[in-house]
């Protein structure tokens, strides 16, 4: 049989190769006016370098310890708002997860549990924390109930979504044994999830921490509003000092959590 | 155990595949049957309908008088403890040690919280044990079953299903991932163990060789419906064919040679 040298080409993912120019042309359009409705005015560019030399320099060296009470405070508080927050909003997030998974629960407690979810992720926590503060007050139970609730959101939908790619077969093994349905959660569905569950759980006490430290400055309470005030103030040296332990501790509870899930694995 | 009587079972799933087409089967106490055929033929749904991990589209199943395709939840639940499940591929928990899969087999005995606290109440344990110990895992309990070879892993399946204390085993294609030696002393393990407590077991299996040695008697499934239903001995070449289709079932090497030149110069006239 002789060699014939033929062609191949990847087929293209819009097939319509007018409807393919017309829309790069489009986006390259678009694109262009968008930049240039930019409207960098250069000059502005040019006095904010030294502006920014200075407010950087303002931030050496940090100071930990003019207001290491104030920080320590509000270090504390952040921790403890976190914690509270996590283990809650947690507590709340496994019945709402098993709810929403499809797999496991009927249709209309799935649907309910879906838009449970669904309402407590809508908002970002910066929103929710100023609902909060101007339901309970500045402080840091609002700070709580915010973290609370964007946990839920969170970690109900993930987890559910583990719930739900569970493996069928030892699922079905376990109801073939006759056993009830909260064995069967217990025995084929918690082993499956559980890595995932605690992973999760670390992940969201990490982003929980570094929240606490924005919601503060909507006066949710925590770092965040030691961190504000000092701002405020015009004392860059300790609000540095405030940034790089946000930093250290979210660098640690990296490494930890890290360890933490490969151990349940 | 009485009779296991299937009458003109039926079963089409949602997206239209007639898996079961009016299946009637009698199968009386202690005979071990295997159930053969090509793959989609049903015979995994079969024995998922019998302990209604599949629910039936139509016909009925019994067990001696007791109508299993009618029961209520709570029923259901006490007719599968009687019904021993031994899966494809294992179907562990992966991540439950040894013993709690074992244990598992007693979850429609025991209450919800003796099984939250794993409290099992001691014969249970000792039966474990016990069992653990006939299938050749003694010693094993506390290795978690992801950590397991294919075959030690099948022997925790059928130590479940045992300690269930069934009158009835469904297996479905316990070798289908197994080694040829693995699969034959699994397979000799399953039947001795209902030899043994003169279990009645429904055999799911590809391999009809090993089916041929120790069933007593064979089902032949295809397209949902029983095509053969009969002795070891009766699988003839022509009955397979109807089975499975057209192949040579004798063929050795030297016929495989020709079989793979014949497909070579097929290949080459197109």
């Amino acid at each position: 049989m002789a060699a014939k040298t033929q062609t191949w080409y990847r087929p293209h993912i819009i097939s319509n190769p007018a409807l393919r120019w017309v829309l790069a042309l489009g986006i390259g359009v678009y694109l262009a006016a968008a930049i240039g409705t930019l409207d960098i005015n250069w000059s502005r560019v040019a006095e904010g370098w030294p502006r920014a030399q200075r407010f950087f320099s303002g931030f050496m060296p940090p100071d930990f310890f003019s207001r290491g009470d104030a920080i320590l405070d509000g270090l504390l508080e952040s921790l403890w708002m976190t914690v509270a927050a996590t283990a809650l909003g947690v507590l709340i997030s496994v019945p709402v997860a098993i709810g929403g998974a499809r797999n496991v629960s009927p249709v209309p407690v799935y649907l309910f549990c879906r838009s449970l979810m669904a309402v407590s992720r809508a908002f970002h926590e910066v929103l929710l924390a100023i609902f909060f503060v101007k339901l309970f007050g500045f402080g840091p139970f609002a700070g709580v109930a915010t973290l609370t609730m964007a946990t839920v959101g969170f970690y109900a939908k993930l987890l559910a979504e583990d719930i739900e790619s569970i493996s069928v077969a030892q699922s079905e093994a376990i109801r073939a044994t006759g056993a009830g349905w909260l064995q069967w959660l217990d025995y084929a569905i918690r082993p499956q999830a559980r890595p995932r569950a605690i992973g999760l759980a670390m992940y969201r006490l990490d982003i929980n921490f570094r929240e606490s430290a924005i919601i503060g400055i909507v006066g949710a309470g925590g770092i965040g509003a030691t961190l504000n005030t000092a701002f405020d103030r015009y004392e860059f040296d300790t609000a540095a000092a405030i940034l790089l332990i946000i930093i250290g501790i979210v660098m640690a509870a990296e490494y930890m959590s890290g360890h933490i899930r490969k151990a349940v694995q | 155990m009485p009779t296991l009587t299937l009458t003109n079972l039926t079963k089409r799933y949602p997206t239209g595949d007639l898996a079961l087409n009016d299946v009637s089967l009698d199968i009386p106490e202690g005979q071990v049957l295997a159930l053969i055929g090509p793959s989609g033929a049903g015979k995994s749904t079969l024995i998922r309908c019998v302990n209604r991990l599949v629910e039936p589209t139509s016909g009925a199943i019994a067990l001696g008088d007791l109508n299993v395709t009618q029961m209520g939840s709570r029923k259901l639940r006490r007719m599968r403890r009687r019904m021993g499940m031994i899966f494809q591929e294992y179907a562990l928990v992966e991540r439950l040690p040894v013993m709690e899969n074992v244990l598992s087999g007693r979850l429609g005995y025991v209450g919800f919280w003796a099984s939250w606290f794993r409290q099992f109440p001691r014969e249970d344990i000792s039966q474990a044990f016990n069992l653990l110990d006939r299938v050749g895992l003694a010693g094993m309990e506390d290795k978690r079953a992801d950590a397991l070879s294919g075959g030690q892993r099948q022997r925790v399946g059928i130590a479940r299903a045992l300690i269930q204390n069934p009158d009835l085993l469904l297996v479905d294609e316990p070798t289908a991932s197994l080694d040829p030696k693995t699969s034959r002393q699994i397979m000799r393990l399953i039947g001795e163990l209902c030899k043994e407590r003169g279990l009645t077991a429904i055999v799911n299996i590809h391999d009809v060789p090993l089916a041929r040695l120790f069933a007593e008697r064979v089902v032949g499934l295809k397209s949902g419906a029983v095509v053969y239903d009969g002795s070891p001995e009766g699988l003839t070449p022509d009955v397979l064919t109807q089975i499975y289709g057209e192949e040579d079932w004798n063929a050795t090497k030297e016929d495989g040679d020709k079989f793979l030149t014949q497909g070579e110069e097929a290949g080459g006239e197109s």
